[in-house]
């Protein structure tokens, strides 16, 4: 299991900020994430960056158990 | 540099005020009651990672840095959690001996935190909320060196 982290608008569409979501690759865990939250998370996603740990990352990497994933949609501070 | 607590300006104004500095430059980004959508806005809410949006800080002031190298302090506070109106979510004080390099650092350190601190902003009215249409790709704080 690898731990997601869901900010700003991939926590509303998701309902949740932390999970834990199977899957041996960047690609597999967001595809159990989306089967999990539905189409409106799977929206936030496509326009979303997704970092593994503190740096971006591509979806084909693998990812173990002390890994965390953050979906990272555009921003909006300041 | 990113926390719940309310941001001192008035604080971080002195603090950045040292004797080789003839400038300082002091920004407050406000929480106001209007934006893109038709509600009258009464209060914000942002979300982010602390970690991650303190790292990014952190790379905004080392560019910054690079880029005016005699500036003295440098201070980016952003608020997280409930900003009412009025309130400033962001605070950025910049000194520098001359006023010229305050300024364009100042400008520069807000319009990269915008571009390249992982941070979202939530509308708050009568009745709703949303999150702000107002979003950006996230940049790197290496894109924003290469000027992109």
């Amino acid at each position: 299991m690898t731990r997601l982290l869901l900010l700003g608008p991939a926590r509303t569409a998701a309902g949740v900020r932390h999970d834990e979501m199977p899957g041996g690759t960047v690609a597999e865990v967001l595809a159990a994430a989306v089967a999990r939250y539905g189409a409106p998370f799977e929206e936030v996603l496509s326009v979303s960056q997704v970092w593994l740990n503190r740096e971006p990352v591509e979806r084909g990497v693998e990812v173990g158990p002390h890994d965390e994933l953050v979906v990272l949609p555009p921003v909006s501070g300041g | 540099m990113v926390g719940d607590s309310p941001l001192e300006p008035e604080a971080l104004t002195r603090w950045a005020t040292r004797p080789e500095c003839g400038a300082v430059v002091t920004f407050c980004g406000t929480a106001r009651n209007s934006s893109t959508s038709e509600h009258e806005i009464q209060a914000l809410e942002y979300d982010t990672s602390v970690e991650l949006a303190e790292d990014r800080v952190r790379q905004v002031i080392s560019l910054a840095r690079s880029r005016w190298p005699m500036l003295g302090a440098i201070a980016v506070h952003h608020r997280v959690g409930l900003v009412r109106l009025r309130e400033p979510a962001v605070v950025i004080v910049v000194s520098s001996p001359h006023r010229a390099a305050a300024y364009e650092a100042s400008q520069f350190c807000i319009d990269t935190v915008k571009r390249c601190v992982p941070m979202w902003k939530r509308e708050i009215w009568e009745g709703g909320s949303a999150w702000s249409e107002e979003a950006q790709d996230l940049l790197s704080v290496d894109d924003v060196g290469a000027g992109k």
